[in-house]
């Protein structure tokens, strides 16, 4: 807390709040939208922000329910939504996980030790970064189609081929956690070096605790990506209780078969666990990241 | 630090017994892949599992332990397969050359014809098990022209060409059991999956189906002929022969038969887009957009994010913790919904934002069928997607900046735009630039906005292949690859080496620049 404090604060304050208000009401002017949506009769319906008539119908869709119309008439659920939000969160978990392990080992390793190629290898992840999986997608394809006559369970349309597709995007990840790395002093691992730790104990008993804060990004990031990606995962899968969020919703917007209410609720249904995690993830970062050990 | 480096692990034994473990069963996948023919894999393999034990065995490479899994991450999974799609890019791999030579071989040698002079009547019965289930089991009776019966092993409908056996009965099943044959409509409905269907009779014969009431004993159409890869027609006596350079299997050079076959085509594919005006016109303008595009998603981003971040540090600002959550929520949200959210309420009318426009000045603007107006939308939807990224590094970095700096600069009576462009912006900027840079990558690379909102539209005048005024390079290939245009790879991979090339000329000039801030 800054101990002198300008006079006009209470006028600059206010500004401040209202210039965020009319940024957020803008901001999140879709996602209101689409909660009304959701709650709109129908799929072609417009009206006001309110809906003067709800109806829970493709809230009962999207969680895999049957719907009964005024006349009678029962409407199937048309996609497996839940199947769909579960692979999504197995392959996102799974595969930041491993991002996180191989990063992290990385990164310590730029950051504190000293070896051969260090500046060659990190300038090539820079550069090697840049190339997302999505310039190769013909040659992934390719790949785990030859991997799937060794071992099936890691071919095309498996969850666990898409999983180990995305190790590709820690390249990024490493200079993130390094960058945090070397704002850490290291006279406290040096300190354990000293009393005989091995850099491995240095590197997990010292640098780990403190990096947490950066750990959980990174796990966050990655999962998000993760969740969001979409053209590796369709290339990939293709049988209907395969496929991930990102590459299912899209059916529910195809021309000859417009379901813009049904997507409303879905996307919220599929969104809402995501949001919740990132939220909640979010508080513990904040807590955690304090001005870091620099300091001395 | 590197001088005091020992022994990892307090228990040598177990690391190098499990190292063995993993080195065996890679070893026995090695093996594998070298038997299937697939030598190039096998090589890869083996070179990989060899400086993984070298590297988690050897003491002097004991700093490599820890970034051996990333690079291998690395290398497998980024640069395996731009090599492996730049090797495409020289092949005619595509919808109509799609498997190997081999594969195209066998296919031939698999086919088979009828003689005709030996026809075997038959019957369909439906299999019963002895709790006198059916469980869509069948099997078929054959009669052979000398009367003799023959009975072929149950089946389920088969979906692709399969072998059943049969056997010689001692007299005609119906007679002997009381089972009927299924009637005639029953076997035209499964006629689509009898003619999948080889019956291997006990002389070895091999019968297939020729009409709906019959099989007929049939030959090879093809034989292998002792040179090279031609084969030889058992009924013409023709030889045909591989054609290694457009990819198929011909007699005179001139026809093709059986499906083509990859192969090395050379600089075909991008001859291809260097002298087809309607690949070489829209690929300038699309990269000229493409830069444009990720560059000023970068700078909208930076600009609305590190606002947002110094406005919700700024602590007389209550209730912070409200507003980061839900600055932070558009990011939350996994893109793919807002996209697809964003997609429906710029519709031109039906979507709410027209709506909204036309109650407040009377106005509907054509989202998606005007160029610039399309360009707008993406970038308004991109900026909305992207600043709450810069804004969370932002904080992150905000909070490294010692308060006592802040202090300092009050005393000296400097206001906030002092205090952004003097402390928070030099701060903040060295850590941000990979990260900017990184995020100018992705944006140049970003197909998931572009092929869910815009899909690359409204299209662009004169251009032959799928072109659009929103496509960027990456959108624009992925069409011509997986689009309803037919799958040609080959021609894609081409384009794609050539984003490779300009990719890596933008990340060695940012990477120079980059340097040259950090030395300053």
């Amino acid at each position: 807390m800054a101990m002198v404090q300008p006079r006009n604060l209470k006028y600059r304050v206010w500004c401040a709040r209202v210039g965020l208000w009319a940024f957020l009401a803008v901001t999140l002017f879709p996602f209101f939208m689409i909660i009304s949506i959701s709650f709109r009769a129908g799929n072609f319906a417009t009206g006001s922000l309110i809906p003067e008539n709800p109806s829970l119908e493709h809230w009962s869709l999207a969680l895999g329910i049957p719907w009964v119309n005024a006349d009678g008439s029962i409407t199937e659920p048309f996609f497996p939504v839940l199947t769909w939000l579960w692979n999504s969160i197995k392959v996102a978990f799974f595969s930041s996980a491993l991002i996180l392990i191989l990063s992290t080992s990385s990164a310590y390793a730029f950051a504190r030790l000293r070896f051969r190629f260090r500046e060659h290898m990190l300038t090539a992840m820079m550069i090697l970064q840049m190339f997302p999986a999505v310039l190769a997608l013909v040659a992934i394809h390719a790949l785990f189609e030859k991997i799937g006559h060794y071992l099936p369970w890691l071919g095309l349309n498996s969850l666990s081929a898409v999983t180990i597709s995305y190790i590709g995007g820690l390249a990024l990840h490493i200079w993130l956690i390094k960058g945090y790395f070397e704002t850490i002093d290291n006279s406290l691992e040096e300190a354990a070096a000293i009393d005989g730790a091995t850099p491995w104990q240095a590197f997990r008993l010292v640098l780990l605790p403190l990096s947490v804060p950066i750990l959980a990004v990174v796990f966050i990031l990655a999962f998000i990506t993760a969740i969001g990606e979409y053209p590796v995962a369709s290339v990939l899968l293709h049988s209907m209780d395969k496929l991930t969020l990102a590459v299912g919703s899209r059916q529910y917007l195809n021309p000859q078969n417009y379901l813009w209410g049904d997507f409303a609720a879905a996307a919220i249904l599929s969104g809402l666990p995501i949001t919740i995690i990132f939220v909640l993830c979010q508080r513990w970062i904040v807590g955690g990241l304090t001005a870091g050990g620099v300091k001395g | 630090m590197t001088g005091v480096q020992k022994r990892g692990s307090g228990r040598p034994w177990l690391a190098i017994s499990l190292l063995g473990i993993i080195d065996l069963l890679i070893l026995y996948g090695v093996t594998l892949m070298y038997a299937q023919g697939e030598i190039a894999f096998a090589l890869i393999m083996l070179i990989l599992a060899v400086s993984a034990s070298w590297v988690f065995i050897s003491h002097k490479a004991y700093c490599y332990r820890y970034v051996f899994p990333g690079l291998l991450g690395v290398a497998v999974f980024i640069v395996f397969p731009l090599l492996y799609t730049v090797n495409i890019a020289f092949t005619n791999f595509s919808s109509t050359n799609l498997l190997s030579q081999g594969r195209v071989k066998n296919i031939l040698l698999a086919q088979r014809h009828t003689t005709g002079d030996s026809i075997y009547k038959f019957q369909m019965f439906e299999a019963i098990d002895k709790g006198g289930k059916t469980d869509k089991k069948y099997y078929l009776q054959l009669t052979a022209p000398d009367d003799q019966v023959y009975k072929t092993a149950s089946f389920r409908q088969p979906t692709a060409p399969k072998v059943v056996k049969a056997r010689l009965a001692s007299a005609d099943i119906s007679t002997e059991t009381g089972v009927s044959p299924l009637p005639l409509r029953d076997v035209i409905k499964n006629r689509d999956h009898l003619y999948n269907l080889t019956v291997k009779i006990p002389d070895g014969s091999q019968l297939v189906m020729t009409g709906i009431r019959r099989f007929e004993a049939s030959s090879p159409l093809y034989v292998a002929s002792d040179k090279d890869d031609t084969l030889v027609n058992t009924l013409t006596g023709e030889t045909i022969y591989p054609d290694w350079e457009t990819g198929r299997y011909t007699h005179d050079g001139s026809d093709q038969i059986g499906p083509g076959f990859v192969t090395y085509t050379g600089w075909q594919n991008f001859d291809d887009i260097l002298n087809n005006p309607g690949i070489k016109g829209p690929f300038l303008k699309i990269f000229l957009w493409t830069v444009i595009f990720a560059g000023l998603s970068v700078l909208f981003t930076l600009i609305v994010g590190l606002l947002m971040a110094c406005l919700i540090q700024w602590e007389p600002l209550k209730g912070n913790g409200i507003y980061r959550i839900l600055l932070i929520l558009p990011y939350a949200v996994p893109a793919f919904i807002s996209i697809l959210i964003f997609r429906g309420l710029f519709n031109q009318n039906f979507g709410e934002i027209n709506v909204f426009l036309d109650i407040l000045f009377g106005i509907k603007p054509e989202w998606f069928s005007n160029a610039t107006l399309a360009k707008t939308m993406v970038l308004m939807v991109n900026t909305w997607l992207g600043y709450p990224y810069i804004m969370i590094l932002s904080i992150g970095l905000l909070k490294a900046i010692p308060d006592t700096l802040y202090e300092a600069s009050a005393i000296d009576g400097a206001g906030p735009w002092q205090n952004l462009t003097q402390i928070t912006i030099p701060l903040i900027l060295k850590p941000l630039m990979p990260l900017l840079i990184a995020s100018f990558a992705f944006n140049f690379n970003n197909l998931v906005l572009i092929a869910l909102l815009t899909d690359g539209g409204p299209d662009l005048l004169g251009a032959t292949t799928p072109a659009g005024a929103t496509d960027i390079l990456v959108s624009y290939t992925f069409r011509l690859a997986f689009g309803s245009y037919g799958q040609d790879y080959g021609l894609a991979s081409a384009i794609a080496t050539i984003i490779f090339l300009i990719v890596g000329v933008i990340a060695w000039l940012n990477l120079q620049a980059t340097k040259k801030y950090q030395s300053v």
